[in-house]
């Protein structure tokens, strides 16, 4: 099987280095890309992050990704996005007032019900649906959570709830549609289970690549 | 469900795991990628380091252990001590941090909270307070606890409820509630301390400073208020397993993760 080359999109939104080692542990070829002439020939785009939409939002601009993803994202090549870089994928935050990438219908909102904020630690993630990132994963398995707000897709993105999560209110905690995965919690610090999706979704990647090569 | 954490400290200086009670006594535990690749499998939930000396000619040191420790441990690592501004805490999370922990310089600089949680999001943001009981309605200190800096050695004359409170709403996601007095005691933690603060804060709080055995954990969290409890020497010298901790907090009803057996590659 091909080795999966995988672009990590780095915009200054903190700790790279454990989606970095998750990545290459799971053997594939992983490179930082600090501008969008950097993921051309890549076969997994993974956009971390934490923190603030707006500045994100404008990093990204800075370097060119804001249309390079929204095109990616719209050829259906192979997309995992964490935290932030699921938030994104919807039209706006409320936590900022920030545009995003508009590439699901829906918006980023505040765990208003939320019984601590920030949601911090080790929840379950209730599967509503099958997908191959989660196969050898227990249907509520534990992952690792820290953030305030949520991507909650509009009705027109309802086929795309991947995953829920319960904290003070039941929230959308993983999406997928097509070759587009997006998860809120961390896979990089969620233990055996986080490595076993991040090695799902690189083998889904090569094995995309290896289809479209053939 | 929101699951209740463990969390091991690990205390650093010239590059290795310290133990003692706090600054004083200091005993060589280790090497810190490797007792937190342990912690890890064993079942922590998170890891703090905490770098006791935050001397800055020793920060090279530091981050390179960070780094070491992000490419073993696939837990979410916090990073306390020395950190003094922005650029400090960016250099923390780009070798592999997930949150930085601030406190002496915070309370010197408050608005230092805030800065960092703009550049990175409140999540990232623990703001670390020590306190310590003091008597009567001392000095307006209503709760009747002081916030010392400095490690525990200087009273900073602000009462630690109010400075919680603040530190809040200044833009702290978390707390991390050490009680100086039982530091290192093995009494149990200061149950009272951690349910003033946890009663007039929405963030999460850790409670650090006295665990001895697994019921103590039961109690930071049932009666404190606590989401999560650290702790260090009894881990270190095998006094409480992880296991134990949690199997504890699971037959008291707290909702725990099962221990995971293979977080390390």
């Amino acid at each position: 099987m091909t080795v999966a080359r995988v672009a990590v999109v780095d915009y200054g939104a903190g700790n790279l280095v454990s989606i970095e080692q998750a990545l290459t542990a799971a053997g594939a070829l992983v490179h930082r890309a600090l501008d969008a002439s950097q993921i051309a020939d890549a076969d997994l785009l993974v956009v971390p992050g934490v923190g603030a939409a707006a500045p994100a939002m404008d990093r990204l601009r800075a370097a060119g990704f804001v249309e390079a993803i929204r095109e990616w994202i719209a050829a259906d090549r192979p997309y995992l996005g964490i935290c932030l870089g699921l938030q994104l994928l919807f039209e706006g935050s409320d936590e900022d007032g920030a545009e995003t990438l508009a590439v699901l219908p829906g918006r980023t909102v505040r765990l208003a019900a939320a019984p601590t904020l920030p949601h911090i630690g080790w929840n379950q993630v209730e599967r509503r649906a099958e997908h191959g990132a989660f196969t050898g994963i227990a249907a509520d398995a534990d992952f690792y959570f820290v953030h305030s707000y949520v991507g909650e897709p509009g009705p027109a993105a309802a086929d795309a709830i991947l995953a829920e999560t319960e904290h003070g209110t039941r929230f959308t905690s993983a999406v997928a549609r097509g070759n587009l995965l997006g998860v809120q919690f961390h896979p990089e610090r969620s233990g055996a289970d986080g490595l076993r999706l991040v090695a799902n979704v690189v083998a889904l990647a090569a094995r995309t690549a290896t289809g479209s090569a053939a | 469900m929101l699951r209740r954490r463990v969390i091991p400290c690990l205390d650093v200086a010239g590059g290795r795991v310290v133990k003692g009670t706090r600054f004083l006594d200091l005993v060589d535990a280790g090497d810190p990628p490797e007792l937190a690749e342990r912690y890890a499998r064993e079942g922590a939930d998170e890891l703090v380091f905490l770098d006791i000396t935050a001397a800055p000619e020793g920060r090279g040191t530091l981050l390179r252990i960070v780094e070491q420790t992000a490419r073993r441990a696939f837990v979410p690592l916090t990073v306390g001590g020395g950190v003094r501004s922005v650029e400090d805490m960016r250099d923390v999370l780009r070798a592999g941090a997930d949150k930085v922990g601030l406190n002496t310089r915070a309370v010197a600089d408050p608005e230092l909270i805030t800065r960092c949680a703009a550049r990175f999001g409140s999540q990232a943001v623990v703001v670390a307070i020590d306190a310590r009981r003091v008597s009567g309605e001392a000095r307006g200190l209503p709760s009747g606890y002081e916030v010392v800096v400095n490690g525990g050695r200087d009273p900073a004359g602000m009462d630690a409820v109010v400075w919680a409170r603040r530190a809040v709403e200044l833009g702290a996601g978390e707390l991390l509630v050490t009680s100086i007095d039982r530091d290192g005691t093995k009494t149990g933690f200061d149950v009272p301390l951690l349910a003033a603060i946890s009663s007039v804060v929405r963030v999460p709080v850790i409670a650090s400073g006295g665990a001895a055995r697994p019921a103590d954990f039961v109690s930071a969290i049932r009666d404190g208020g606590a989401d999560a409890v650290l702790a260090a020497g009894v881990f270190h010298r095998r006094e409480v397993s992880i296991a134990e901790a949690k199997a504890a907090m699971a037959a008291a009803g707290l909702p725990v993760r099962a221990v995971d057996r293979a977080v390390v590659v």
